[in-house]
Order: C-alpha cells, then sequence, then structure tokens
C-alpha cells in the first residue's frame, strides 16, 4: 500500500487489493465456471445410459461411449477445479500478507499515546482473529459462492427441463438446508467464541495457582483454591453442554432436510415416472443433480456467515489504520545543521534543550501533569531531576524524543521547535534508557546494537563494559551470543537496566536520557557507571531522572519536581544551603545512613 | 533436572500401553449405563440411515418400471410409492431424532469425564510437593490440564462411538451391496485402494503443511506482539525500516507454508471427485452390462450409485479418527504420571499437637539439619539454632547461602535428609500439615497478587477474615490511604499479577495479607528493588508493624530491618558462621563485617541480585 492512500471506508481497502489481484480475480472466476460447466454432465449421462437399459436399447459400444465420457469430464472439470483454488484462494493469500503489512506497518507509526489507550492483546486479536476473517471474504467466500451461483445457473434449468413440477417443489424445500446452515452456523460460532473467551480464563486461572502455588501453601489455601477451580470447572461444562445442545441438533437435521429433498423425488418423480411423464434416467439423474447442489446449498449459508463476520472484522481493523499518526513529520520539516569544529555545516544536532513555559496534559481537559517549566539546557550539561512519584519527571523526559508532543512552541531544541526537526533526525540523536526496560528475544549483542548499523564486536563490548554489563557476560555460556527471553536466559532488572544504557551509549547519541535507569542497580555499581558515562558523554548533554541523592549529586544543575512545576533548581550545594525539598530528601537518606553506622 | 523431565516427555510419545487404554475406559465406568444407551442409538441411527438406496430400489423395480411399462395399475403403483415415502419420511425423522440424542448423549459424556479430569488433576496439584514445580515448568502443568483434557474429550466425543458408527454404516452398506449382487459390489470397491491412496497422501502433505504454517504463525505472533509492546523502543531507536522488513520476510514465510497446504487441497478435491466418478463409471459399465443380462435390476443399478456415493466419506473419515486415538493416548499417558506422582510430602497418619494447644506460641528449633534438593548437593550442612517465641531473626548471605532454603524447610514444602525441626516442641513431620502452615504468614520477595479485588487478596480464600479486619490490617501497614484512593476501595480488581500498582503498594498489600491472618510465625524475604524515599519509610514501618508481637524470620536485605531483630544468623555456603546482633557481629570482625563494608555501609537499601533465590 502506498504510504498516501488512505481509505474513507474499510471496504475500499480490501476493494484496493482486488483491484491489485484483478487478472488472478477474472481467471479464477473463469475456473470456476469451466470446473461447474464440466462437473454437470455425469448425470446426464448416467440418466440417458439407465434410459437405454430401460429400453433395451444399449450396446457395449454405447456403455463405452458413456463411460469414457464419465471420466473424461471428471478430468477437464478437476484441472479446472486444481486451477481455480490455486488462483482464488492463492489470492486470498497474497491479500492476508498484503493487509498485514499494512496493519503492522501503520502500528509502527503510531505514538505512545496510542499504546497506552489500546492494549496488546486487543491489538493482536485484530491483527490475528479478524485478519483471518478477513480473509475469508477475500478467497473462500468468493469462490464458495461463485461455484454456488454457476451451478444453480446452469443445473436448474436442466433439472426445470426434465420436471417443471418436480424442481419448484425442490426450490421450496432446499433453501431450509442454507437457512439452517446459517441459523446454526451463526450460533455455534457464538457459543463457541464465548467458550474460548471462558478458556482463556480458566487457563489464566490455573496459571496464577501453579504460579503461587508456595503463597498458596503458605496460607494454606489448597482447599479454598480447588472450590474455586470447581467453580470454574463446573461453569465451563455448562457452557460446553449449552454448546452441544445446539451443535447436537445440526447434523441431524441438516440430513433431515436434504433427505426431505430426496423423499420429494421418490414421491413426485415416482408419479410422473408412472405417468410417463418422466423417465427413470432423468430421475436417476434427478438424484445426482441434487446431489451436486448440497454442498453449494450448505457453502451459502457459511458463505453468509464468513461475509457478515469478515465485514465487521474490516470495520474494526480500519478503525485503526484509519487513526493518523498524530507524531509525525511537519510538512516543512528539514533537517538541522550546525558548524563543527572546522568551521563546516554538517547535519547533526548540538544537544541544546529549551523548555520554555511548559505546561502538558494528557488530555484537553485532564489535570496539568508539568506546569510552567522553564528551562534551558546547553549542550554538553548534565542536569538531573529528582521528585516523587507523579511529580511529572518521566512525562518531561518523554518529550524530548517526542514520544508526547506538547504544545507547539514549549519544546525547542538547538533553538527550533521541536516539530520542525525530521522525527528521524532527532530520535537518531538521542540515546533513551527508560524506566521500563523492553529488550527482543534476540541475541544481548543484536539487542545492544539495536538503534546502529553498526555493529561490530568490539565497539559492543566497549559499549558492555561501559554500562557495566561486560561482567555478567563473561558469566554467561553464549557471551554476547546469549539468547534473551523466552528462548533463552532472563536477565535481572539490573541487568536489564545495563543492556538498556548500552544499547542508548552505542548510538553515539548528542542527548543521553536515564529515566530512573539505575533503580534496580546496587550503589556501588552506579557509582561507576556513572563515572564512565561522564567520560563518554563529555561534551554531550545528559537528562537524569532518578531516586536517589548519590545518582544526582554530581550533576551541572539539579532540579526538584514537585506536582508537575519545578520547584528548585541547583547545584547540589545550592540546593543543600536552600534547605528546602531536596535538603530534606537528602536528611532523610542521611538518616538511614547513620542508623547504619550506629 | 531439566534434563531429565525433558527425556521423560519425549519417551512418553512412543510408549504405547494397553494399560493406559484400559485405564481410560474406566474413566467411562461411572456413566456406563449412558455408554451403553450411546453405543444402542449408535447402531440404531447408522442403520437407519441405509433406509433410503433400498427403498428407492424397491420404488423402481416394484412399482415405477410396472407402471411405467403398463404391467402395474397406476393406482396401485401410487399407493405402493407413496407408502415407501412415507416409510423414508419416517425412517429421516428418527434418524433425526436418535441422531440428535446420539450427539447430545455423547457429548455430554465427554463433557463429564473432561470435568472429572481436570478436578482429579487440579486437586492433585494442591497436594503434590513443592519440589515437582521446580521440575516441571508451569507451562507444562498448563497443558496437563487443558490441551491433553480436550485430546482426551475429541477421543470419547468424535473418536470411540464415532468409528464405531462408520465402521456400522460401511459394513451394513457393504452387507446389502454384496447380498444384491457380490460381483458388481466387487466392482464398486475397485476405486477403494485408490481412494485410501489419494487420501493417505493428502493427509500426510496437508499434515506438513499445517505443522509449517501452525511454526510460522507462531513466530509471526511472537513477533507482532513483541513489536507491539516494544512499539516505543523501535521508534526510539529508528528501527521502523529494519523491523518492517524483517515482519515481511516473516509474514512471506507465513503466505508461503499456506499456499503449500493450498497445493495439497487442490489436487486432493478434484481427485478425489475423479475417484467417485470411476467408480460411477465401473458401475455403469459392469452394472449395466449385468442388467443387459438380466443378471440385476434397475433399482439395483440406482440403488448401488447411491450406495457407494455416500461410503467416500466414512472411510476418509476413518484414518482421521486413528490419529485422535494416538494423539490422546499420548495425552492420557501424561496425564495418568502426573495423577501417579506420589504426593512424597503428607500428614502424618496421627498427627501430635504440641502441648501448648492448637495454636502455636511460635518457638522454632533447628536440630543439626542437613538438605540438598539433590542427592548430596548439600545447600544446608549440619545447621542447628532456636528462636524463642516472639523473637525475631535475621538471615544474612550471599546469594545461594541457603537463606531462602531455610524458610522453605520450616513450612515444610521439602522434607530433611538429616536433623529435625520442631515448631513448639514438636517435630514438623509429626505436625498435621495444614495446622503447621497456619501458623505461618509469608511475604515473598517476588510479591504475588492473585486477580480478584484487593480485599479477596488480602483475605485469600479465608471466608472467616472479615471485611472490618482487612481494612484493619491495610490501615496498620500503611495500605489504607493508596486503596482508600482507588476507585472501588477495597473491591479494586487486581488485574493479570498486580499490574498497575507498584512495586511499593504490592509490597504493603502482601503485610496486609499477612497481618490479617494474625500469625504467630512471620516469614518474611525482604524485595530489594529501590523505591522512592517515602515509600520506602512507609514499608520499614509497616514491616516492624507486622514483626510485633510474633515471632519473625527474615531474609533481610535492609540495614534498618537488619539493626532491628534480636539475632542476626550469618549464612555462608549452607553453614551458619556466625550468630549475634549487629554490634556483636561488628565486633567479631568476621564475614558479616565484610558483608555490611562492601554492601550495607553508606546505604539506604541493599541490591543484591538474586536470580537463584
Amino acid at each position: 500500500m502506498n504510504d498516501q492512500v488512505k481509505f474513507t471506508y474499510s471496504r475500499d481497502w480490501l476493494i484496493f487489493y482486488f483491484r491489485k489481484y484483478r487478472r488472478r480475480l477474472i481467471l479464477g472466476s473463469f475456473f470456476v465456471l469451466a470446473s461447474v460447466t464440466f462437473g454437470v454432465f455425469i448425470p446426464r449421462f448416467v440418466g440417458e445410459t439407465i434410459d437405454d437399459l430401460v429400453n433395451v436399447g444399449v450396446t457395449y459400444a454405447k456403455l463405452l461411449r458413456a463411460v469414457s465420457l464419465i471420466i473424461g469430464t471428471a478430468i477437464l472439470s478437476g484441472i479446472f477445479l486444481y486451477f481455480q483454488r490455486r488462483t482464488l484462494i492463492n489470492m486470498s493469500r497474497y491479500i492476508e500478507y498484503d493487509l498485514r503489512q499494512d496493519f503492522y506497518a501503520h502500528l509502527q507509526k503510531l505514538p505512545l499515546e496510542f499504546f497506552q489507550n489500546y492494549r496488546t492483546g486487543d491489538l493482536m486479536a485484530r491483527a490475528t482473529n479478524d485478519l483471518s476473517a478477513v480473509r475469508q471474504i477475500a478467497g473462500p467466500a468468493i469462490m464458495y459462492s461463485e461455484q454456488t451461483l454457476f451451478r444453480l445457473l446452469i443445473i436448474l434449468p436442466i433439472m426445470f427441463g426434465i420436471s417443471r413440477k418436480l424442481t419448484l417443489i425442490l426450490l421450496l424445500t432446499m433453501p431450509l438446508v442454507t437457512l439452517t446452515v446459517k441459523y446454526f452456523g451463526d450460533q455455534i460460532h457464538m457459543r463457541f467464541e464465548k467458550i474460548q473467551e471462558f478458556f482463556s480464563e480458566i487457563t489464566a486461572r490455573a496459571q496464577e495457582n501453579l504460579s503461587g502455588v508456595r503463597v498458596v501453601r503458605a496460607y494454606a489455601q489448597e482447599e479454598a483454591e480447588i472450590a474455586q477451580w470447581d467453580l470454574l470447572n463446573r461453569q465451563f461444562v455448562d457452557r460446553n453442554i449449552s454448546l452441544v445442545k445446539i451443535s447436537a441438533i445440526f447434523r441431524p437435521l441438516l440430513q433431515f432436510f436434504i433427505g426431505l429433498g430426496f423423499a420429494a423425488i421418490l414421491l413426485i418423480g415416482g408419479y410422473e415416472i408412472a405417468r410417463g411423464r418422466m423417465t427413470i434416467g432423468e430421475f436417476t439423474a434427478f438424484n445426482l443433480y441434487l446431489d451436486q447442489l448440497i454442498w453449494p446449498l450448505i457453502a451459502m449459508g457459511y458463505v453468509t456467515n464468513m461475509v457478515q463476520r469478515g465485514r465487521a472484522s474490516l470495520e474494526r481493523m480500519h478503525r485503526i489504520l484509519e487513526i493518523d499518526p498524530a507524531i509525525a513529520d511537519e510538512p516543512d520539516a528539514g533537517p538541522v545543521k550546525h558548524r563543527n569544529e572546522y568551521g563546516t555545516l554538517t547535519e547533526g544536532l548540538r544537544g541544546r534543550i529549551e523548555f520554555r513555559n511548559l505546561t502538558f496534559r494528557y488530555t484537553p481537559d485532564g489535570p496539568p501533569v508539568l506546569r510552567q517549566i522553564n528551562l534551558v539546557i546547553e549542550p554538553g550539561e548534565t542536569v538531573a531531576f529528582i521528585g516523587r512519584t507523579g511529580s511529572g519527571k518521566s512525562t518531561l523526559m518523554n518529550l524530548v524524543p517526542r514520544l508526547l508532543d506538547a504544545e507547539p512552541g514549549m519544546v525547542l531544541i538547538d533553538n527550533r521547535e521541536i516539530r520542525e526537526i525530521p522525527l528521524k533526525q532527532l530520535r537518531e540523536n538521542i540515546g533513551y534508557v527508560p524506566q521500563e526496560t523492553f529488550l527482543f528475544s534476540e541475541t544481548l549483542a543484536e539487542n545492544i546494537a539495536f538503534g546502529v548499523n553498526d555493529s561490530r564486536a568490539a565497539k559492543v563490548e566497549w559499549v558492555a563494559e561501559v554500562a557495566g554489563l561486560a561482567d555478567d557476560v563473561r558469566d554467561f555460556p553464549n557471551k554476547y551470543q546469549t539468547i534473551l527471553g523466552e528462548r533463552g536466559i532472563t536477565l535481572s532488572g539490573g541487568q536489564k537496566q545495563r543492556t538498556a544504557i548500552a544499547r542508548a551509549v552505542i548510538r553515539d547519541p548528542k542527548i543521553l536520557i536515564l529515566d530512573d535507569a539505575l533503580s534496580a542497580v546496587d550503589t556501588y555499581t552506579e557509582e561507576k557507571i556513572l563515572k564512565q558515562l561522564r567520560g563518554v558523554m563529555r561534551g554531550r548533554t545528559s537528562l537524569i531522572v532518578a531516586h536517589r541523592i548519590s545518582t544526582v549529586k554530581e550533576a551541572d544543575l539539579i532540579c526538584v519536581l514537585d506536582h508537575g512545576r519545578i520547584v528548585e533548581r541547583g547545584t547540589h550545594e545550592e540546593l543543600m544551603q536552600l534547605n528546602g525539598q531536596y535538603a530534606e530528601l537528602y536528611e532523610q537518606q542521611l538518616l538511614e545512613e547513620e542508623l547504619a553506622a550506629s | 533436572m531439566a534434563e531429565t523431565s525433558h527425556h521423560e516427555e519425549e519417551q512418553l510419545g512412543k510408549i504405547y500401553d494397553s494399560k493406559t487404554a484400559l485405564r481410560l475406559l474406566r474413566y467411562l465406568a461411572p456413566y456406563k449405563h449412558l455408554v451403553m444407551i450411546a453405543l444402542v442409538l449408535t447402531l440404531a441411527v447408522n442403520l437407519v440411515r441405509q433406509a433410503g438406496p433400498l427403498l428407492t430400489k424397491w420404488a423402481i423395480d416394484d412399482y415405477i418400471t410396472p407402471a411405467a411399462v403398463g404391467r402395474m395399475a397406476i393406482d396401485e403403483a401410487y399407493r405402493g410409492i407413496t407408502i415407501l415415502t412415507i416409510i423414508y419420511l419416517l425412517s429421516l425423522l428418527v434418524t433425526l431424532i436418535v441422531g440428535y440424542l446420539q450427539d447430545l448423549l455423547l457429548n455430554t459424556i465427554g463433557q463429564r469425564i473432561m470435568y472429572d479430569l481436570r478436578e482429579q488433576i487440579f486437586a492433585k496439584l494442591q497436594r503434590v510437593e513443592v519440589a515437582y514445580y521446580n521440575r516441571n515448568p508451569v507451562g507444562r502443568l498448563i497443558t496437563r490440564l487443558t490441551t491433553d483434557v480436550d485430546a482426551l474429550n475429541e477421543l470419547f466425543t468424535s473418536g470411540l462411538v464415532e468409528v464405531l458408527g462408520d465402521i456400522v454404516l460401511i459394513a451394513s452398506a457393504l452387507a446389502i451391496m454384496f447380498y444384491f449382487n457380490w460381483k458388481l459390489a466387487l466392482v464398486s470397491m475397485l476405486v477403494l485402494p485408490l481412494l485410501i491412496i489419494a487420501t493417505t497422501w493428502f493427509r500426510r502433505g496437508a499434515r506438513e503443511g499445517f505443522r509449517q504454517v501452525r511454526t510460522r504463525i507462531a513466530r509471526l505472533n511472537a513477533f507482532t506482539q513483541e513489536h507491539i509492546s516494544g512499539a516505543q523502543t523501535v521508534q526510539l531507536f529508528n528501527r521502523e525500516e529494519k523491523a518492517l522488513q524483517q515482519f515481511s520476510e516473516i509474514n512471506a514465510a507465513h503466505r508461503q507454508a499456506n499456499i503449500l497446504t493450498i497445493f495439497y487441497y487442490a489436487v486432493f478435491y478434484p481427485l478425489v471427485n475423479l475417484i467417485s466418478a470411476i467408480g460411477i463409471a465401473s458401475i455403469v459399465w459392469y452394472g449395466g452390462g449385468q442388467v443387459i443380462q438380466n443378471a440385476i435390476t434397475i433399482g439395483t443399478l440406482v440403488a448401488f450409485l447411491q450406495y457407494t456415493q455416500r461410503l467416500w466419506q466414512p472411510i476418509q473419515d476413518l484414518s482421521d479418527r486413528f490419529n485422535i486415538f494416538q494423539a490422546a493416548i499420548v495425552s492420557s499417558e501424561r496425564i495418568f504420571r502426573l495423577l501417579d506422582t506420589p504426593d512424597k510430602i503428607e500428614s502424618p497418619a496421627t498427627p501430635q499437637l504440641p502441648l501448648t494447644g492448637e495454636r502455636a506460641l511460635g518457638s522454632i528449633e533447628f536440630r543439626n539439619v542437613w538438605f540438598a534438593y539433590q542427592d548430596e548437593d548439600w545447600v544446608l550442612r549440619d545447621v542447628s539454632f532456636t528462636v524463642e517465641s516472639g523473637e525475631s531473626i535475621a538471615l544474612v548471605g550471599h546469594t545461594g547461602s541457603g537463606k531462602t532454603t531455610i524458610t522453605n524447610l520450616l513450612m515444610r514444602f521439602y522434607d530433611i535428609q538429616r536433623g529435625e525441626i520442631f515448631v513448639d516442641g514438636v517435630e514438623i513431620r509429626q505436625w498435621d500439615l495444614r495446622k503447621l502452615r497456619e501458623n505461618f504468614a509469608v511475604v515473598l520477595q517476588d510479591i504475588f497478587l492473585f486477580s480478584g479485588d484487593i480485599a479477596g487478596n488480602i483475605r485469600l480464600g479465608n471466608e472467616t477474615i472479615s471485611d472490618e479486619r482487612i481494612k484493619w490490617a491495610a490501615e496498620e501497614v500503611h495500605a489504607g490511604p493508596f486503596i482508600e484512593r482507588l476507585p472501588d476501595k477495597y473491591q479494586t480488581i487486581v488485574r493479570e499479577r498486580g499490574a498497575g500498582f507498584s512495586v511499593g503498594q504490592k509490597q504493603l498489600i502482601s503485610f496486609a495479607r499477612a497481618l490479617a491472618f494474625d500469625p504467630r510465625i512471620l516469614v518474611l524475604d525482604e524485595a530489594t528493588s529501590s523505591i522512592d524515599t517515602e515509600t520506602e519509610q512507609l514499608i520499614q514501618d509497616a514491616i516492624e508493624r507486622v514483626m510485633a508481637n510474633r515471632t519473625s524470620i527474615i531474609i533481610a536485605h535492609r540495614l534498618s530491618t537488619i539493626q532491628r531483630v534480636d539475632k542476626i544468623i550469618v549464612m555462608h555456603k549452607g553453614k551458619i558462621r556466625e550468630m549475634g546482633n549487629h554490634q556483636e557481629l561488628l565486633a567479631h570482625r568476621g564475614i558479616y563485617y565484610k558483608l555490611y563494608r562492601l554492601q550495607y555501609q553508606d546505604e539506604t537499601r541493599v541490591q543484591i541480585e538474586m536470580p537463584g533465590d
């Protein structure tokens, strides 16, 4: 999909791809027609042979001719059937691929705020269940509808030709087959979905109990847990039986309605033959024709449900797709240039950050999270932010790489409104270590070199050293090739944080942001890391968020945040003299130290 | 340990044990009357289903043809045809009703058995020793409860009886065909090998295709999930293009696997149609010849055409059912193995009560305790210490020094190999397990919150703890204020594992839990993660309140906690190396002194990575 294309209606999205694959669509439809056309001859040959037999007008030559025609047309029909499936169903897989690509590419562009509003599970459901429902329209539904249509168009006139009366009667009973499938198919699907939901619940419950086995045992809660489980187990069985009640009637009822058709042929056909208005061959052919119509009639029931579900799913996916990425390049954004030490103009940030009268709200009518922040950070400065949980520190950090957007004119980088800097250039120059570390289930080296194209081992090892990770890695059997996550090892909280620091440092960023990035590291190691970082970050801008005084006291400037405001600012010494919140915090932490010394 | 379990898992698939099959059948025993009825119904419904072609044959031979050639009066033919049609309609009605009842019955039985199994497995998992959980990851145990039980359901519902139904259907159709003309019956069966070959080829190919699709969809989903969760990281590090390219590769691999599967379907369906056409052709050819020679009637020929058409499906199904059998046997082996695991740690037949009565005083003694999780890998060596009622001790030492093990042994999560452990003067193996554990409340480092509301998490399953008591306990440990600020207060729903609560809040909730149970003995494994100073102080104060008036054993990481206890036990490599209070141990200038200088000095919090604890 072209990036510029936007679809107003969800169906346009699908139509776009039908256009793209129109050759397949047309060719496939032709194959369906051909396959159906050759397929309908068999009942006729059988019927004619039987009539010949009854009239004693048959010879072995005639039999041979009938037999070769039956097999011959079956082969022809079969060949087209093969191509029909390979054209239309394959097409549905190509469209599925394209839709999934679009959906994923779009998700990647959406900002932090979006992912706070939509849970991962919800998005996954759209990318899996909904997509597969949409695919059903894009292939199987088309194929089966065409098959049904063509068969009815060809077979019905033939049946009319044999017996108008009988055909009309069948036209009365046969829709019952379709309706049964439609109604029951829908009901079964709905109940099944509910059971699946409940199944996740019951699985989650078991997971919880088993993972918490020590707590359960320690508090002697086994009986209570069994009683709770029993309740869920009973409900689960009840739901299943409510499905069974519907599904058990479905197949027998379908067979019953199909049987009614054959009963009608037996009765009416019998009368007609006795009266000489129909031959036994035609009677047999009629039976076989009905046989050929049964599957298409059943399929129609499924197809209507497929289309219904598919449309709803398409709509659900489209609702995500139509969300505009709120944080994107402005049309007039252009790369920042500055003069380097040789006096030539080069692309790149210097790392000056300015918050100008910054007030920030998550929602227009929500409470301000940051109020009236005025702060200039010159390139090369280290500024620390301290304050209690919820004081706005992380929000402030998120504004720098534009994970969040403030109002225009409030955040400036290198004296330019932040929106005018291309997103790519902005983020390229930032090394961000978030509060909660997210690592990918790849190797440690791949995780560290996540944001750079140059992933030479020496460089990876060097930044690991800087981040205080190298000693830990020496103990891993596969060193930097150790796979993380489910398939590999689980890092401790401290190791994760240090990996994230290495990942940020390897980008050689002009601005380094540590958002409470050392909380799971002991002070001893922290001291070491901070010292090494100071060396690496010489001449670059660093923003550090922390709880501990020890982390922040060396900073050029310390800002104390409280309820979204900077209430104190200065160096460690200045703030101590001020004898305000910072000094109080220091006293508190010192008290603990003295307790330790006593 | 992990290796042997993995090995066990592998082996199971290979063993086919007829004992397993018999034991499975025993699960039917409680429902044997229902099963008998289901069997009879299955038999009935499949026999009645044969009526259609037979009635058609009679109609053609006995009424339609005679009337058509003028050998029978039209009225008489009408009457005959009408009667046969009515019989046919009746047979349809019987099939409808009996078919419904049979399906309902079978599925109900299947569901009941699943219920029984899930209950048995779950109850077993509540009894089996904690060490079992070390050997078996939770994911595997969940599979026993869900997937494996489901496989057995398949066996009981669509497996056993349906196979019988298919066999009855095929056998009765064949019997009728052979009865009318054995030669034509044989000719009709000529295409059978073709059908079986085609079906086998298809199933093998499609299975491989599906296997590929499954692994690739798993990869695709894992990638998507990870990159949705880590979307911010991807954006911050400008990885969008690279990630999209990776995604498109995985996406294309998935498409390719599907297209392979489509190929098998695309070949199989036309092939079955062709085989069916060949079947029809051979009946027309040979049957036609028989009619010419007057060996069979036209009606028989038509009936043969109909019978062969309805044989294809059950024959194809049979091979499918065999796979269900295999899967069920493998699953049941796994389930039975779990059910047969000895509980190991049980209450003695005649438990002893401490002289003090039901409620323990909370005195503890370890007397020359040796313990290993496995073989002779001693985790504790000759550990002896006593804690008087109301006293508090802190266990201090490096990761792997045996601190956590001591608390685990105290609650009899594991049994010791040598030595004795006394609680209130009674050896713990003489205690009733439940009564023993009721004396304790534990707060683990990794706080475990259950889904449900906050009140439920404090009370757990103990209904005797009143709402007032919960509120009191929460207030006492300073969890009250933040709970009161939540929209639904104590009824606020805790999401999976307590997501949405801060580490500090989770700790306070678990303190409230411990306090609400009012145990004689508190076991506390302090958390190591850092929390903002204010919350930190709340936690310190909460710990003090929970410790008051009870025996406490604390695996301490905070210096303030360590200094508050009556006795510090320094563990090193499974041995008690030093014991005494803070000042004594500092004066001793031993391990504690070194530990203190290394980790605790000028520290508000102690950060030790403890992956193994």
